[in-house]
Parts: structure tokens; sequence; C-alpha cells
């Protein structure tokens, strides 16, 4: 199993490896990192200057790896449009779309680990037949539209929640949060549903499926000739098996829930990574749009890396000790 | 005369389908008396394991039982409620599953799983269930029980697998076991083990066999009496000895010729020409015609009933062949005369 | 792993599949399930209004000669101003605008025919390069094994770290980048098509690998070997239309996915600009004027989006179940 594991952690190092050298490419070479040091009217021997003290006449590789040691640092280089650290800019918005995403996750994944248990073991009822229909819609409705239809219902029509922004943070440390406030809270529950609802589709079709898969095995089958109840077989036996494979997606899926938030970011006016994300695109600020890639790879690095220690740990077959062979 | 503890009488069981309704069991009838080992032989597809799965109403859709009755030491359990027929299953009748490998869930110690089963049948409670499943898995001959039973199915060999199963087959003390094809996915040399386990432990506890196989050596080791199906019903059914050494139905005798025995090597080994026929094309009268060296008029048009011979060959009690061969009112002299 | 094993999604199915699809059964099943009928004619339905676009709408959209600002942010025909409780529109609807009209005058109606056209036609071409780049990589990968098989499936992985909206606003910031403010429609009609086919050619890749790999030991392969025929020629004429049943399946829900991906950037911005508006973009623009009460500039686009996908959706649904040998 630790080979196993340390195969995986040098998959994820090749992974962020090689984003990294996409992100530094996009950094290096389609904008002029010099620009942002100087102003644009600066003469062209100081400029000069500036490149040679950048080290941007360094071999590419030397420079690949001072990009990503500095990276890995937290410094990201200055970002054009706000003239600030990317660092800094990030720091001061990642809580936002965390905080977005978390809820967002615990939203699809309860819901939808439910909604999909429900659906195959209730097969060919009406409720089954529902929650179907539902799923397909969930999956057909682009997450803009969803955002917008909540923004309508719920707080232009009905008045209840609010449209956009976070409500009223609380700065805890480093970190400003929304859970702790009345506002905040409200203010978490629309963009959530709206990020979370496509995952949410995904998780129950794919519970579905595995569900419906694990029924048909021998030992669900023996498990009945053995004379269990059938609350022990579907919620001891099968959920268990179900949810192994589902553990893999999941988490591949929640891990672009980082990304997604990008839409519901914008549709929100939520001041996280995505919105920033966004903003950098259209004007064009490429220190940011590296950085951005790069966090994104590391955000997958590590759901993956987790997605394999919770592997060993729920799966027998994978455990290291007592194994005697079979 | 005692009461069988399961008496099978006209089992029907149909798979409906988008294009026609095929029956995978037609009125099928058979007893086993108590302590009995009944075993049950034919090919694949012959309806073994449908049988076994009908009588403890484990018949997946779009399958079902269409008619015929299931008694259980004589009280009736074919149409019993959901939840009834689940106290049936693993308490009154266990069921071993042809594959040990797949037969028990990889996430579960097998502990876990014998007690689960125990304690959903009994009044024990966990830890003296965990007593229970110590001695079952000493009686299945699993040596240091104590070191295996928090132990992974997949930490068992193949074999072992088996006696787990066996174990939690037994552990709420069953009047019948239904064992199909149990020892099929096992290496050959673990097979004779497995087998001589079984046996052990339902005569020492005075349970019931049906035994699902289409190993005819396991049969004549094991059986006490035996059916033999084809196409979905009983064609044959009597004592082992008189059954596996003089057959009356051509497809037993069939059957029976195809069976290597050590003592005459020099015998060619017979075979039946031809191959069962699919659920969906079985032909009227008797299946078999098709086949059958001695087909003649009424066996393409009347469907032979399984009855105590009356031509041919002695009235043994218990013995039963569908042949009209061994009919009187049927055969081709009575038809001659 | 067990993480690969049994999901309906992914499997690749058995051999004799590309056979099977035009099999009675799967027609026969096709008019059974009344959703799927009733999915192929909307689906035909909207294909036909794109495509007779330009003879049915009452405007040319794209045409700015055509637009008049006096006509703009006019509501559907059958609202009369603020009669109608839902809102409080300044306008009678008039006609020719049966749907109402944007804020630049633009017919709502016309608008969204046109749009019709970018959206099917992005998802379509789409899905084709991207069909194309992932079945090439994935008989590649099945088919050669090894190292190269290694390199394809890691590129995958990385590929997946990724989703669809992230790499193509990626391209499209950089081509902004590189191109500036002389960028053309056809150039954003490629970027997106191109983002689109980067990030879908993975699942493609995956099942027809998963396919390859089980084919290739099978003995109809084996002989064409033994008689000399090339590999390209042996993966192309007898593997290929042994797998490319699933690809057929993948392709209708990934069409959906397509359409939908264009309409989130054109609503972020990154798509279709304002002057030649797909539906996404009228979403956008809609979006700033539904709380002033101007509820058609979204409600209609929004509808057909989600009527166009819901349909292609269900259609591919019904496909993968009606080729999965599993379901049956």
């Amino acid at each position: 199993m630790l080979a196993f594991l340390v195969r995986r952690v040098l998959q994820a190092a090749g992974v962020f490896l090689a984003v990294g050298i996409i992100a530094f490419t996009m950094f290096r070479f389609v904008g002029d990192p010099v620009n942002q040091i100087v102003s644009i009217d600066t003469p062209y021997a100081e400029r000069l200057a500036v490149r040679q003290s950048l080290g941007l006449d360094d071999p590419v590789p030397v420079q690949i790896l001072r990009y990503l040691g500095r990276a890995l640092g937290g410094d990201f280089g200055i970002s054009y449009q706000f003239r600030q650290p990317v660092s800094a800019l990030f720091a001061e918005r990642l809580p936002a779309t965390l905080e977005l995403a978390l809820c967002a996750t615990v939203f699809a994944l309860g819901l939808g680990v439910l909604f999909g248990v429900v659906s195959a073991l209730r097969r060919g009822t009406a409720l089954a037949s529902a929650l179907n229909a539902l799923s397909l819609v969930g999956i057909s409705l682009p997450t803009f539209l969803i955002g917008i239809l909540l923004i309508y219902v719920f707080s232009e029509t009905f008045r209840l929640l609010p449209s956009f922004g976070r409500g009223d943070v609380v700065r805890v440390g480093g970190w400003t949060t929304g859970f702790l406030t009345p506002s905040g809270l409200k203010a978490l529950v629309l963009p959530s549903i709206t990020l979370g609802l496509f995952q949410l589709t995904l998780v129950m079709r794919l519970v579905r499926a595995e569900m419906l898969e694990v029924l048909r095995t021998d030992y669900i089958r023996f498990a009945r000739a053995r004379g269990l109840r059938s609350r022990t077989i579907h919620f001891r036996h099968a959920l268990k098996n179900t949810l192994i494979p589902v553990i893999t997606i999941a988490g591949l899926q929640l891990g672009s829930l980082i990304a997604f938030a990008i839409i519901t970011e914008t549709v929100f006016q939520w001041p996280g990574m995505g919105a920033l994300f966004l903003q950098a695109v259209q004007n064009v600020d490429i220190p940011i749009m590296a950085a951005y890639l790069l966090l994104v790879a590391g955000i997958f690095v590590v759901i993956n890396l987790t997605v394999d220690i919770l592997y060993t740990v729920v799966d027998p077959r994978l455990h290291v000790a007592g194994a005697t062979g079979g | 005369m005692t009461t069988p503890v399961l008496s099978v009488q006209d089992l029907t069981v149909e798979f409906v389908t988008r294009r026609a309704t095929l029956r995978a069991l037609d009125r099928v009838s058979f007893e086993i008396g108590p302590g009995e080992v009944l075993g049950v032989v034919g090919e694949s597809g012959a309806g073994k394991s449908v049988t076994g799965a009908a009588v403890i109403g484990l018949v997946d859709p779009p399958g079902r039982i269409a008619g015929g009755e299931v008694r259980l030491s004589g009280e009736r359990i074919d149409n019993l409620p959901a939840e009834q027929l689940r106290r049936v299953r693993g308490k009154r009748i266990g069921m071993i599953f042809q594959d040990p490998l797949t037969s028990l869930n990889p996430l579960f110690r097998i502990g876990d799983q014998l007690v689960e089963t125990i304690t959903t049948h009994t009044d024990l409670s966990a830890s003296a269930a965990r007593q229970r499943a110590l001695a079952l898995l000493t009686e299945v001959g699993i040596s240091a029980p104590e070191r295996r039973i928090d132990s992974y199915p997949h930490q068992f060999s193949g074999g072992m697998r088996q006696r787990v199963v066996i174990a939690l087959a037994l552990c709420a003390e069953p009047e019948l076991v239904i064992a199909d094809e149990p020892t099929t996915a096992l290496d050959v040399s673990v097979q004779a083990q497995i087998i001589t386990v079984l046996k052990r432990l339902c005569r020492d506890h005075g349970t019931a066999v049906m035994l699902v196989t289409h190993d005819m050596g396991v049969i004549g080791e094991t059986a006490d009496r035996v059916a033999v199906m084809y196409a979905g019903r009983v064609i044959e059914v009597g004592a082992v000895t008189d059954v596996v050494r003089h057959p009356l139905h051509p497809y037993a005798q069939g059957l029976m010729g195809a069976i290597p025995t050590l003592a005459d090597t020099a015998e060619r080994l017979a075979s039946i020409p031809g191959s069962m026929p699919r659920l969906s094309a079985i032909p009227p009268g008797c299946p078999f015609n098709p086949r059958c060296p001695y087909a003649y008029a009424p066996c393409t048009t009347i469907r032979p009933e399984l009855k105590p011979p009356g031509l041919r060959a002695p009235a043994v009690p218990g013995r039963k062949v569908a042949c009209h061969l061994y009919d009187p009112a049927l055969a081709p002299e009575a038809a001659a005369a | 792993m067990a993480g690969e094993s049994g999901s309906a999604l992914s499997d690749p199915p058995g051999p004799g599949w590309f056979a099977r699809a035009g099999d009675s059964d799967t027609f026969a099943s096709f008019k059974a399930s009344k959703v799927a009928v009733a999915a192929a004619a909307v689906t035909a339905l909207l294909f036909l209004l794109a495509l007779l676009a330009p003879l049915l709408s009452p405007q040319d959209p794209f045409d700015p000669a055509q637009l008049e600002l006096i006509n703009s942010r006019l509501p559907p025909i059958w609202t009369l101003g603020a009669s109608w409780p839902f809102l409080h529109a300044t306008a009678d609807g008039q006609w020719p605008f049966l749907l109402g009209t944007d804020d630049q005058g633009r017919d709502i109606l016309s608008a969204i025919l046109y749009g019709l056209r970018v959206s099917i036609l992005v998802g379509f071409l789409g899905v084709l390069f991207s069909a194309t780049l992932g079945i090439l990589a994935g008989l590649i990968a099945g088919y050669v094994g090894g190292a190269v098989d290694a390199a394809i499936m890691r590129v995958a992985d990385v590929q997946l770290t990724f989703p669809a909206i992230l790499i193509a606003l990626l391209i499209d910031g950089v081509v902004k980048s590189v191109m500036g403010s002389r960028i053309t429609t056809t150039a954003i009609l490629a970027v997106l098509i191109a983002s689109i086919g980067l990030s879908f050619w993975v699942q493609y890749a995956r099942t027809v690998r998963g396919s390859v790999m089980v084919e290739k030991n099978k003995d109809y392969v084996q002989a064409a070997r033994l008689i000399g025929l090339s590999s390209p020629v042996i993966m192309v004429r007898h593997v290929l239309p042994n797998v490319i049943g699933p690809v057929f399946a993948i392709a209708t829900i990934n069409f959906a996915l397509a359409i939908i991906t264009e309409a989130t950037l054109s609503f972020l911005g990154s798509g279709m600009p304002d002057t030649q508006p797909s539906l996404g973009t009228l979403i956008r623009i809609g979006n700033r004027y539904l709380f002033s009460g101007e509820w058609w500039i979204v409600a209609f686009p929004g509808a057909t989006l989600v009527l166009l996908v819901l349909a292609v959706n269900l259609l591919g649904d019904w496909l993968r179940d009606a080729l999965n040998p599993r379901l049956q």
C-alpha cells in the first residue's frame, strides 16, 4: 500500500509539474513580465536591465524551476490590473470561494447520495421516475440559468434571500467567514445550490448506476438468501460497496467545483477566486490566470491524494496488515 | 409416512421478456425427506438453479412463480408475504451459492457477516453470536478461528471461503440446505473436502439437502435420491443407486453414460447427439423427442407426465419417470395392439 | 483498482455493438419509448428552425442597419404595458416582434433562431473535433500500448483536472492577448470549438482504448495481422467498427454539454459578442434588464436553450440504455 501511495504522490507531482510548465509558458511568453514592473513609457535600456534582474535571460528550465519554486512559496508575481501581488489578491478572495465550494459539496454529496440510493432501491416507482426526471432537468439546466432563476424567484419575487454578495462577514485571523452571521449564512444559500446542483445530479446518477450494479452481485443475492433484513442489505451491505467507486468520481467532480465557481460567482457577484479569474481573462491579466491554473491543479492533486488515502481506509482489499493472500 | 421437509408440487416459473414469455420451470415436482440428500442434476440451463431460487423465493424479475406450490415441513411458503418469507430464508432454509469468491461481501469481516446472520435469526446477543460463529468456523474445519474470524474474505482461499459460506448457511440450524453447484468454482483438489464437510455437517445436524450439480460423481457419493432435469422439467426421480445404475429415461441413460467410471474404462463414453433446446423453442410433447433415439408418434404431441413406470421396469417406491416408453397406455406395444 | 469497475457510464460494452445499433431491438425500443420519440421530434424541429432561420426571421439580428433603438426593450406581442401582473413593461408589444426586443431593438425571436444556429454549429463541430481527437488517441493508446499508452493516459489525467469551462476561458484569454482587438467572429467560433474539442476528448479516448484492448486480442484481429494487413488498416477497418457504438452515445451527451459550454462562455462574456449574439449572449444581455422587469430577454432564449439541451440529453440517455446490453 505504501508503494501505491508513493506512486500516486509521484504521479500527482508529475501532473503538477506539467500544469506548472503550461502556467509558466503562459506567464513568460504570452504576456511580457517586464510590464509588471515598469510603466509604459520606460526607456528600452531600463527595460533590458529589468529583464536581466528578473532573470528572463536565464535558460528556460532554470526559469521554470524558479517560477515553480516561487509559486510554492506563494509568490505568483504582480497582477497587471491591480498592481498588487497575486498572492495577496488570492488570500483575500480564497475564503469566499472555499466556503461556497464547501457548502455546495455538502449539498451535492448529501442529497446526491440520498436521491441516488432512493431511485435505485425504488426502481420503477413514481418516486424514482420523478427523481430521474429531475436529474435529467438538472443536467440540462446551465448553471448560470439556475442562478438567474433562483435569484428571480427567491430574491426578486419573494425577497427571501439576497441576490448578490456574501452578506456580513467576520474576520477570524486571516480568514473572512460568512458562517458566523445570519446574513452571511443567508447569502450562502442560493449560490451553494446553484453551484452544487449540477454536481448533485451527477452524483445521483452515478450512485444510482453503481447501486443497481451492486444489487445484482452474488454477495447481495447471498445476503438475501441469508434472510437479512432489507434495511441491512441495502444500507449496510449495498451502500458501502456502492460508495467505494463513487468516492473517486465524486472527488474528481468536486475538485472541479472550484473552477465551476467562476460561473456562480459571476451570477451572484460573489467576491471569490472565480470572479477574479474571469476579470483577469477579460483584461488579459496573465499572472493571475497562470496562478489560478496552478491553484486548481494543486487543489485537484490534494483531492486525488485524499481520495486515494480514503480508498485504502475503506477498502480492506487495500489494507496492508494481515494480508495472507488468497 | 413422515411429512417431507420440502415438497414441491407443479412449480412453474416464467420469465416475461419483451418478445415472449419463457417457461424456465414447467410443473416441477419433487420431495425431500428429513435428513435426506436429494441430488438435482441436468445440463446447464435445465432449470436446476432456478428451482433452488424459486424454493426460497429469490427469483429475480422479470422471472416470477407462475404456478404450483412449495411446502416446507407441510407449511406452504411460496405465497408468504415478503417479510415472512425473509424469516424463512437463512433460518429454516440455508443457501450455498456456486462461487465462494463472490458470495461474501468483500468489505465486511467474515465474523461480522456470521454475527449479523445469527443475530437476525436468533435471540442471541452479539457476544453470544460471536461465540457461536467461532464454533461454526471450527465445525466447518477452519483452524484457529479466533485468529481468522476478523479477516476479510480476500484473505481466504476459495475452499476456505466456501467453508465460511457453509457456516453461514447452517448458522441458524435450518431444516434444509440448498447447495447450488457448491464445488463447481473450486479446484478439483478442494472439491472433495467441501463435499465431505457439507455431508458431515448436514448429517450431524439432521439437515436435509437439495444438492444442485452437474457433477454426477458428487451425486453418486453424496445423494440419497436424485432428480434429473431437462428443459425446465423433472424427467426422472428415484434412489441414487437405481437412477445411476439403471436409468430409465433415454436422456438419463445418455447422461449416466456420459460419466466415466474407473471400473469400465474400456466402454466408450456415450454422448447424446444434439443439445438441449433453448427456452424459447421447447418442442411440444416430450422436450427430449428431437434427440431421442426411441422417439415415436406420441412423443411429439403428448407431454409425458412424471409417474411410476408401468412397463419395462420394476416398480420401486419413489421411482418416477416422464417417458411414454414406460406408460402402458402410450408405449409402442399399446399402439400396436 | 476498484474505482474503475462497473460505472455504467464509462464501461466499454462488448463487441458486436455497432451491428446491434441498427438491430431491430434498438429500433423497437425506440418505438416503445414515447420519451425518445418526443425528444427526437423536438431536436429535429429545433435543427430545422436553425437551418431555416434566414427564411423565418422577421429581422436579421446580426445586421446593425436593421436595428432601431426606438424598438428597444419592447415586451412580447401579447403584453399590454403594465397590465400584466408579472411586470411593469414600459410599452405595449408590437408587431412583428412576437417575443419582444432587446436593448438594441433586436427582435428576440430572430435572435433566438440565429442563436440556435451558433449553438448547434459549435456543438456539432466541437463534438466532431473532440470525438476525432479522442478516438485517434484511444485507438493509438489501446493498440500500441506500452509507453505511448501511458503517455496518452497521463495527458488525459492532466486534462481531467480542468473543467471545459476553465480550459475555454484560458484559451480565450491567451488568444485575446495575442490577437488583441483584431479578433473576428470566425476566430471566436474557432476558439469556442477548439476549447470544447480539447476539453471533451478524454471520455472518447478512455472508452475506445478500453474496447480496443479487449478487441485486439481476439482471433479476428490476430487473423488480420497474419494475412499481413498493416496496423492502421487493422485498427480502422476491423477494430473501429467494433468500438464506434459507445462513441455515439457519448457524442450525443457531449453535444448537449458542448451547447451548454458555449452558452456559458457567451454568458460570461468570453464567447459570441453582443453584435452577433448566441443564446448565452442574449441571456447575459437580458440578465442586466431582468430586475427592471424586462424578463423576456432572458426567458425565451433560456427556455430555448434548456429545451434543446434537454431533448438532446433525453436522446443520449435513451441511446446509452438501449445500447447497454446489461440493462436489457
